[in-house]
């Protein structure tokens, strides 16, 4: 936590904004005795930091627009799955874009595929939807497991540390990419017999599924690490001798101050994530089309980039910005978090 | 440290005595609050490749007997590594012994499990050493006072957050700190708000474990008187460990002396300041800095070479290896703990060949360490 002395300097430095710190308990208290929250503080730094605000509006921005995907649907009066090129007649014999730059127009904004002449921007804003879904979903899981499973561990102790720790050491030798591209297909198999149509759910909860497998360890290790620390501190010792149960101690005092860890950590995880989605469904044993898809999107693109290279453009770009702005969003939210890193 | 003041025993310090079948009085008048017996905790030793087995163990406390009488102040000293933080945490069950037996107001509390112990855990509370890790910096202060409360689910007349701002008025605390985070204190202000939430539960013993070592010594003093002021007024029963001489002096009217996980001398503050009897009382009484250095009154004995190891002590007397008047006797008999002729009634001592009851210099002052030795003459002879 904040030494004193900084802390002091913080609170002194940040009295002429009493605004700041409204939503705090010190209603009715004087100015001179407003608490500040640690998380309060935490905010306070993070507002300074210019790049973090920069960040986490570009990251709130993506996942508006994957949340209002319908919305943004009916308004730019397109959906995702039209094959507006073929109907249309944009599209060559070739099956390229007639129209230079992929099709830019202003009835198709990022312009049409090339061979299903399906319009790009639908596609971008329903693939990020569908991309951010899965990360999300397995972000969360991994970040429940791991930490249920770092507490146990770190908390126990012991022999149960041990083997909890050498299992996840297992997990953690895994080759990943290779895994998930192995393990991909047999799972698809597991649901879906030979000769049945696939349905909609498999794809998603396979790679849900095996992305998660392999991707609660390092916040596992993290919180273990973090409750061994704590779990000596006097303040728990204070808490058992009146009589806490194991699981208040966890509860109130060993997760309140693991929180941080964990949040920067899952805003790491995320963009990790989409990456490994997007790669997969690139690799095809992802999401398969007609499911729009930032992978999917990559693969199309890198099988026209001779001739059509605005399609790559889009989702390359859209893409980038988003792990760009997520890791250094993680960054700063760890910054903001913890006032003793220096960079 | 004002020590006339507090020189003189507080007789009238025992309130109400614990109902409950309190089991004979203690040394210090009034009755027995916590008696201890033969207590042990040894911490195994791990070793061995691949297959772990327990290859010794850590002799951290082998063997101590002291009680502590209702209103009492027990302090406790010794240097680093001698098991008196051990034998606090075992008190308050934070450890289990591996031996012995802790008896609570006529209770015996030595296995019992936390079910168990929920009872009189709100009568036996810890002060901990190290403000800055003893609160969770995550709470405010007044959810850390009231934790206690919540825990034992106790529901004070006005209100759990009334009480709470007493008890940070009691400790001298501003009770509008309410809302306030352990990281926005010093550390004598966080070591109040320990006090306050170990009072919290109007515990009738409390543990403190080396309270004001961490602290600045301008505010050691402040934090001693509240927590004197504490133990007199509402006639709390103390544990109080220490390594400062001078401190459990001022706080203390009963002392033990530890040396390497055993008790080697207790009795009263009089006894062990003015009358020791034990040679490790002497080395550690004459290691204590004197306010007035030209005061050439006291004895000086100068110790050589380090505690043993608790892993493998030494055979009969552990002091023996240190000790200038050893003698074949103390490496085969372990001296008992009893009342040496001479002695007044509850100053116990573990030696066989105890040292005068005076700490005034001697003759020649006893120097172990050849180098030391050497030193000192050379700086004798020259003028």
């Amino acid at each position: 936590m904040t030494s004193p002395s900084q802390a002091a300097t913080n609170a002194d430095s940040l009295t002429p904004e009493p605004a700041a710190g409204s939503g705090g308990p010190d209603a009715k208290g004087t100015p001179a005795l407003a608490g500040r929250t640690p998380r309060q503080l935490a905010w306070l730094r993070f507002k300074r930091d210019r790049v973090g605000i920069i960040c986490a509006i570009v990251v709130v921005f993506f996942i508006l627009v994957a949340a209002a995907a319908p919305l943004i649907s009916a308004l730019y009066g397109k959906n995702a799955y039209d094959l507006y090129g073929q109907d249309d007649g944009l599209l060559n014999s070739y099956g390229l874009p007639i129209a230079p730059n992929g099709g830019i127009s202003g009835q198709h904004w990022f312009g049409i595929e090339p061979q299903l002449g399906r319009d790009v921007f639908m596609l971008l804003v329903y693939g990020i939807r569908t991309s951010l879904l899965i990360a999300l979903a397995v972000t969360v899981l991994a970040v429940g497991v791991g930490v249920l499973f770092g507490l146990t561990q770190g908390y126990l102790g012991g022999r149960t540390d041990y083997f909890m720790g050498r299992f996840s050491d297992f997990m953690l030798s895994f080759p990943q990419q290779l895994f998930f591209i192995a393990f991909s297909p047999v799972a698809i198999s597991l649901f879906v017999g030979v000769g049945d149509p696939e349905s909609w759910w498999v794809r998603p909860l396979v790679l849900i599924g095996v992305q998660f497998l392999l991707g609660w360890m390092s916040i596992g290790r993290l919180v273990r690490a973090q409750v061994l620390s704590l779990r000596e501190r006097e303040f728990v010792e204070a808490a058992r001798i009146s009589g806490a149960s194991s699981w208040r101690i966890i509860r109130k005092e060993l997760l309140p101050n693991i929180w941080s860890t964990i949040l920067v950590q899952s805003t790491l995880m995320l963009p990790v994530f989409v990456t490994a989605e997007a790669g997969l469904s690139f690799l095809g044993v992802g999401i398969l089309p007609p499911t729009p898809d930032w992978g999917l999107m990559f693969q199309t693109g890198a099988t026209f980039y001779k001739s059509d290279i605005t399609f790559m453009f889009f989702p390359g770009i859209a893409m980038v910005i988003f792990v760009v702005a997520f890791n250094l969003l993680g960054d700063s939210v760890r910054d903001a978090l913890d006032p003793k890193t220096l960079r | 440290m004002s020590e006339q003041v507090t020189l003189d025993q507080p007789e009238d310090t025992a309130p109400e005595p614990a109902k409950d079948g309190a089991s004979g009085a203690g040394a210090g008048g009034g009755e027995t609050l916590l008696e201890v017996s033969g207590l042990q905790k040894y911490f195994p030793i791990h070793g061995g490749f691949i297959v772990k087995r327990r290859v010794g163990d850590v002799r951290a406390v082998d063997g101590v007997d002291f009680s502590i009488a209702a209103g009492e102040s027990l302090g406790m000293v010794g240097e680093s590594g001698c098991g008196k933080s051990t034998t606090g945490r075992l008190v308050t069950r934070l450890l289990e012994p591996t031996g012995g037996k802790i008896t609570y107001a006529g209770q015996d509390i030595t296995h019992r499990s936390r079910k168990e112990l929920a009872p009189i855990r709100s009568e036996i509370q810890m002060i901990f050493q190290d403000p800055y890790a003893s609160l969770n910096p995550r709470q405010t202060v007044g959810s850390i006072v009231s934790a206690p409360m919540e825990i034992n689910d106790i529901n004070p007349s006005g209100g759990r957050e009334k009480r709470v701002r007493e008890l940070l008025e009691i400790v001298g605390l501003n009770p509008e700190h309410y809302n306030r985070f352990p990281h926005e204190f010093s550390g004598g202000q966080r070591q109040r708000i320990g006090v306050a939430r170990a009072l919290a539960l109007d515990p009738k013993l409390i543990v403190a474990d080396e309270p004001v070592s961490a602290l600045d010594v301008s505010i050691q003093a402040q934090v001693v008187n509240l927590l004197q002021r504490v133990q007199k007024e509402l006639g709390i029963a103390f544990l109080f460990i220490a390594h400062d001489l001078a401190i459990v002096r001022h706080f203390s009217q009963r002392i033990a002396v530890m040396y390497l996980g055993k008790i080697v001398e207790i009795g009263d503050r009089a006894s062990i300041y003015e009358r020791p009897r034990h040679p490790y009382t002497h080395a550690l009484l004459s290691a204590a800095p004197e306010a007035d250095p030209d005061d050439d009154g006291r004895e000086r004995i100068r110790l050589a070479g380090d505690v043993p190891s608790p892993i493998n002590p030494p055979s009969g007397c552990r002091f023996r290896t240190r000790c200038w008047k050893a003698q074949d006797k103390c490496a085969t008999e372990e001296p008992p703990l009893v009342q040496i002729g001479g002695n007044v009634a509850g100053h116990l001592t573990a030696c066989h060949f105890p040292e005068e009851p005076t700490i005034t210099a001697r003759k020649e002052d006893i120097v172990l360490d050849p180098a030391l030795a050497a030193i000192e003459e050379a700086a004798e002879e020259t003028p």
